[in-house]
């Protein structure tokens, strides 16, 4: 059975919140230098959660899929040290400025290339632009059924069981193959790429796929095509007052900030 | 722009009533409604909805869609995407609201896909531009920043986030009409075999004035000490993502971005770093209140008032005072 998982390469959502820069007149994210692009945390996840699936049972096998420039190998080449089998590109400039739709377009285009599969994972939403639409969507254009927001993810024989995440719990839900499911953090920490890993990583080639590779219509993809405009991008202003309480020792801190709790009605 | 019109939102049902996310967007919907001189639907999927008509009407619901059926008690992806697909497709609705919940972050894509419309996830804000085209805003990289959106495309769909938009007063009540919506196609691929409720004792996060919540700084064996300071507080104990993995809270008591948003008078943050996705569920807070060993983490630059102290020196003084000082 084959398991694709769809990636992206990211700006490192852990950095220090005092390296996040908006550049607000081009309307970006200003890159820190330095500090290089890392694989959305959830999209390791479903990476995780089809490594676990892998290991349930022998018949599955791995494709990472990415649509991306320059830094995709990087993303592909990370998920197969952590034990992807097959990593495929989908790159080409007249991608450029697709949206959540023109993306999800061009990942369906290269599903339908792949044909054959049982299973396909995403984050449950990249941990930049935090939109959670293209799983969903690429499920609607596949015309196969989804879950979001997943905890849990078994394949057994030809059908899905998916522990979805609530506000109060989790339910258990199961969707016959081929299927979509969107993973959350709460899988758990993804594994770390092994020494073994990595060097059979850098082995393995990558396929690249262009638009024309995939029989993708212009009129669906890149910024043309996109269904909105990001009319402005700013770091909100932070109202609160960061006052550090201090005391001669910690007691006496505990004590004054009692104190000021009381003072304004709070306690 | 073209034949849509109107603004459509797709309700959810809390106990015996419409939930609080929808009562904020019939807030959100009816003054989108009203600044388009359009009308405003309301779209219940249920086991019994047809209770929640008055409660729709004085929240200025123009007309009320009601898919009715013990079929549709529990949430189904397929079929509950088909009759929202339906109803958005024959109303030809310009706008059409959903919460950023479960079935909200399934639905607004999908129907999207589905309709050709453009889509806003999670959005804080709602408005109309010049041309009345919908301006969404959203918080982006974990909150680190907001982006505001133009929509170039017909519908409009925006999920929205709870708790971030006033739930409306109700009005003297509009002379709403009410239409049943077919519900025969229920063909659904997704089948549902049980719900898991994972809920703490005590007054739940979403409702109290105080919660106190434990983050990866402390350690599960002074978890009690936390709850000590709840207490004396007459708070809520809820956390961040690290204790709920762990066991030590349930999912219901879980904040930030997958789990609760909340907005209580006063959160104490105990041990907890701050991180984007975590603050996304406690920004509403009117007091935030940190406590944590790191003088750099970030909580602090998030915090109304901070003490940077080892929790467990820390905690038991404020418990013993607040003891002192409320008779607690």
């Amino acid at each position: 059975m084959n398991i694709i998982v769809c990636i992206k390469q990211i700006l490192d959502p852990e950095i220090p919140p005092a390296k996040f820069k908006v550049d607000t007149v081009a309307k970006k994210v200003v890159c820190p230098e330095g500090i290089p692009l890392v694989v959305s945390p959830y999209d390791e996840q479903a990476v995780e959660a089809a490594l676990r699936i892998k290991e349930s049972r022998s018949d599955a096998k791995l494709t990472a899929l990415t649509l991306g420039g320059a830094g995709a190998k990087d993303a592909i080449k990370h998920v197969l040290s952590m034990g992807v089998d097959e990593g495929i590109i989908v790159n080409d400039d007249a991608f450029e400025g697709s949206d959540a739709f023109g993306t999800a377009y061009i990942l369906s285009k290269a599903i339908e290339k792949l044909g054959d599969y049982g299973l396909v994972l995403c984050g449950r939403q990249a941990a930049d632009w935090d939109a959670g639409q293209v799983g969903p969507v690429l499920a609607e254009y596949l015309g196969i059924p989804v879950v979001t927001v997943a905890k849990e993810v078994a394949a057994v024989d030809g059908k899905v069981t998916v522990k979805q995440v609530l506000a109060d719990g989790y339910r258990v839900l199961h969707m016959a193959m081929p299927a979509l499911v969107t993973v959350s953090s709460e899988i758990g920490q993804a594994r770390l790429p092994s020494g073994k890993g990595i060097v059979m990583a850098a082995r393995k080639q990558v396929t690249v796929w262009s638009s024309q590779d995939l029989g993708c219509d212009p009129g669906r993809i890149g910024s043309g095509a996109a269904r909105a405009e990001l009319a402005e991008l700013f770091v909100p202003s932070q109202d609160r007052k960061s006052e550090i309480i201090t005391g001669k020792d910690v007691a006496e801190a505990a004590g004054n900030l009692a104190g000021v709790l009381r003072r304004e009605g709070a306690i | 722009m073209d034949d849509h019109r109107g603004v459509l939102v797709v309700g959810e049902l809390g106990q015996s009533r419409l939930a609080t996310v929808t009562r904020e967007l019939l807030g959100a919907g009816r003054r989108l409604a009203d600044e388009l001189g359009e009308p405003l639907g309301l779209l219940l999927i249920g086991d019994a909805v047809s209770g929640c008509d008055t409660e729709a009407s004085a929240l200025g619901v123009d007309t009320l869609y009601v898919a009715e059926g013990p079929h549709l008690a529990a949430y189904n992806g397929d079929v509950y995407m088909e009759i929202a697909g339906t109803v958005a497709g024959e109303t030809a609705a310009a706008v059409i609201l959903m919460g950023h919940t479960t079935a909200g972050r399934e639905m607004g894509p999908r129907l999207a896909a589905r309709l050709g419309g453009s889509l806003f996830t999670d959005c804080v804000d709602l408005a109309l531009d010049a041309a009345r085209w919908l301006v969404a805003t959203r918080p982006v990289y974990g909150g680190n920043a907001m982006a505001g959106f133009v929509s170039k495309t017909l519908p409009q769909i925006a999920t929205v986030r709870p708790k971030a938009m006033p739930e409306t007063a109700a009005c003297t009540g509009k002379n709403m009409s009410t239409v049943a919506v077919s519900t025969d196609s229920t063909l659904s691929r997704i089948e549902l075999s049980e719900v898991v409720v994972e809920e703490a004792a005590g007054p739940r996060i979403e409702d109290a004035g105080v919660v106190v919540a434990v983050g990866a700084g402390v350690r599960q064996e002074d978890f009690g000490l936390v709850c000590d300071l709840a207490q004396v507080l007459g708070g809520a104990v809820g956390g961040t993502r690290l204790p709920y993995e762990e066991g030590w809270i349930p999912a219901s008591s879980q904040i930030g971005q997958t789990g609760k948003m909340i907005t209580p008078d006063l959160y104490v943050a105990v041990g907890i770093s701050g991180a984007p996705q975590h603050m996304a569920g406690c920004t509403g807070a009117k007091r935030i209140v940190a406590i944590n060993n790191d003088p750099e983490a970030h909580i602090f630059k998030m915090a109304d008032y901070g003490i940077v102290a080892d929790y467990k020196e820390a905690l038991p003084v404020l418990i013993e005072k607040i003891r002192e000082m409320t008779g607690a």
